[in-house]
């Protein structure tokens, strides 16, 4: 397949610091781009503020799993030492709730983590390949790079002037990635 | 009250220290009766009174020492109001001689007939009056030292814009940091844990400094609403300030917790008699008191800070920090009062030398507090904090 047939799928460029990554994220909003992805070898304190992110669902889900788990917890420890294996441990009341806390507790943070992961891939819409993976030089954004990335779904995107638009921002090494 | 917004100072607060003052003397005078009427009482009242201003002096160390050693850039902007905090160690120090006073009625083990008690006996070398009055000497010098040497390197900081200040404080807090925590620990151990000398936990000092942390923090929370509500600080101190202090509060709430119901399940499952004993005086007649402890020093803070916009609230803000003063109250009443009484008691005293002592402490830290700039207006990372964005 020549290059002219493959989909252009988005515009990559390097930024050489957060300050810089940061700044990037305020002209991309303020050029009226909606769908670009930013990335970070470490949290930037600021950065989801300036790409104008929007509250994460993801910990709503994790506080519905966490109070499934502590419900699950303390009726399974009730119905299992109190109602159908009645066991006199150390001497203590069948249904004691003490005894029965840290594995509520537990519990709920299993449950918890679980739903966050899950949700997270599912808010994700089980998206585990992005085009950014094409490019060389990316791999660098868990080591010592700064990127933003503006996807060719944004309705604001032209290859030629979202790349120019990149450069003028600071970007270096700016590249058009195509893909199938 | 005036603000400068020039210097960050407040004018013409005098009048408030003043009224603070009044409060504290007149409270204290109300208290002094109960000297003469019922001593004894008197002595467990100032002793709950005494070591809850203390915790709120020992949690804004904390802070500051935290603030120093992480480097933090948040907190830059409220630092003043800890370290004006920490200054009232001193007032607190020379408030503790009363209970030197009444040592021999507070703790058993300064009995004579202690000595006949084998498991009392046996601590003797280290439960003793003369080594509990040297170990408190050194609790509140060394504190004194570290909260001074911070307080001095901030005023500096202000002053003089050559020298490292900023490695100077991180320097002395991570010399202190160490004995701070023994220093938290001990003087958990000392003033409160040894009012029933057979019983002993490693966790106690712990959960008292969770709950001096809460407290601190609660108070720190208070004054920078206190300020916005005047008008002051008002840009400097944003929601997103106020959002880290909730977050901390919800924490150490959370942290309190943990090391309360440690202590407690331990103890519950284990039933050994010696260690139960503690907890079998904290039933009966003081187990609504119990109860209520873990609901409302845990559950009601809890859900009340869980969403990151009652965080941001200052109305669920200040609700919640007045909450939480009464209940680590109540946790250190709780800690000393079952040690003597069967059934629940509760005292005039108890009310009149708290706010007695606490018009003492807040006089004292809202003169530290007017004496200097409000915000650190040397630091470099100022400007930093004040656009400081919060996110996680």
């Amino acid at each position: 397949m020549s290059d002219s047939t493959r989909k252009v799928q988005g515009v990559l460029a390097e930024f050489s610091g957060p300050k810089e990554l940061t700044e990037a994220a305020h002209k991309l909003r303020e050029a009226g781009y909606s769908r670009f992805e930013l990335h970070s070898p470490f949290p930037i304190s600021g950065l989801a503020h300036a790409a104008g992110e929007k509250r994460s669902y993801v910990s709503f889900v994790a506080g519905v799993a966490a109070f499934l788990g502590i419900s699950a917890g303390l009726t399974m420890q009730v119905w299992m030492n109190g109602v159908d294996y009645p066991l006199v441990v150390s001497g203590k009341p069948f249904v004691s709730i003490q005894a029965f806390v840290p594995i509520i507790f537990a519990l709920g943070v299993l449950l918890a983590a679980f739903a966050s992961v899950l949700s997270l891939l599912v808010f994700m819409r089980w998206r585990y390949h992005f085009p950014t993976f094409s490019s060389n030089n990316f791999p660098r954004f868990s080591d010592d790079a700064f990127f933003a990335y503006i996807e060719a779904q944004d309705p604001k995107f032209d290859a030629q002037s979202s790349r120019e638009f990149l450069e003028r921002a600071g970007g270096q090494r700016v590249e058009v990635l195509v893909g199938p | 009250m005036q603000f400068n917004p020039k210097t960050y100072r407040l004018d013409n607060t005098a009048s408030l220290g003043r009224a603070f003052l009044l409060i504290g003397i007149l409270g204290l005078a109300i208290g002094c009766v109960g000297l003469i009427t019922d001593p004894v009482r008197f002595f467990r009242s100032y002793l709950v009174a005494e070591v809850f201003w203390i915790s709120l002096g020992i949690g804004a160390l904390f802070f500051v020492l935290m603030h120093h050693l992480t480097g933090s850039v948040w907190s830059v902007v409220v630092r003043r109001i800890p370290e004006a905090m920490t200054a009232t160690l001193m007032i607190m120090a020379v408030a503790f001689i009363p209970v030197l006073i009444g040592l021999h009625d507070l703790y058993p083990w300064s009995h004579p007939e202690a000595a006949t008690e084998h498991a009392i006996a046996a601590k003797s070398s280290y439960l003793n009056p003369p080594f509990f009055i040297f170990r408190t000497v050194i609790y509140f010098g060394a504190m004194i030292w570290m909260a001074g040497a911070l307080h001095r390197a901030s005023l500096r900081q202000d002053r003089e814009s050559h020298g490292d200040h900023q490695r100077i404080s991180r320097s002395i807090s991570a010399r202190s940091v160490v004995p701070f925590a023994f220093i938290c620990s001990f003087a958990a151990f000392d003033w409160l844990m040894s009012l029933t000398p057979s019983w002993y936990s490693t966790i106690f000092g712990v959960a008292f400094f969770c709950g001096a942390a809460v407290g601190a923090l609660s108070l720190i929370t208070l004054t920078a609403i206190f300020l916005h509500h005047r008008g002051v600080l008002k840009r400097e101190i944003t929601g997103e300030h106020y959002y880290d202090l909730g977050k901390l509060i919800f924490a150490f709430v959370i942290m309190w917790t943990y090391m309360s119901f440690s202590q407690y399940m331990l103890i519950w499952y284990a039933n050994i008699p010696e260690e139960v004993a503690w907890y079998q005086q904290r039933s009966g007649s003081w187990l609504p008191l119990s109860l209520l402890l873990p609901v409302g020093h845990f559950i009601v803070p809890f859900v009340a800070l869980m969403a990151q916009s009652a965080k941001r609230n200052l109305t669920v803000l200040t609700l919640v920090s007045l909450w939480l003063l009464v209940v680590h109250w109540l946790n250190l009443y709780w800690y000393v009062l079952p040690n003597f009484s069967r059934t629940i008691d509760l005292s005039w005293m108890d009310a009149a030398l708290t706010v007695g002592l606490g018009g003492l402490f807040i006089w004292w830290f809202w003169r530290r507090l007017t004496a200097q700039a409000l915000i650190p207006v040397g630091d470099p990372h100022l400007e930093e904090s004040v656009n400081f964005v919060s996110e996680y």
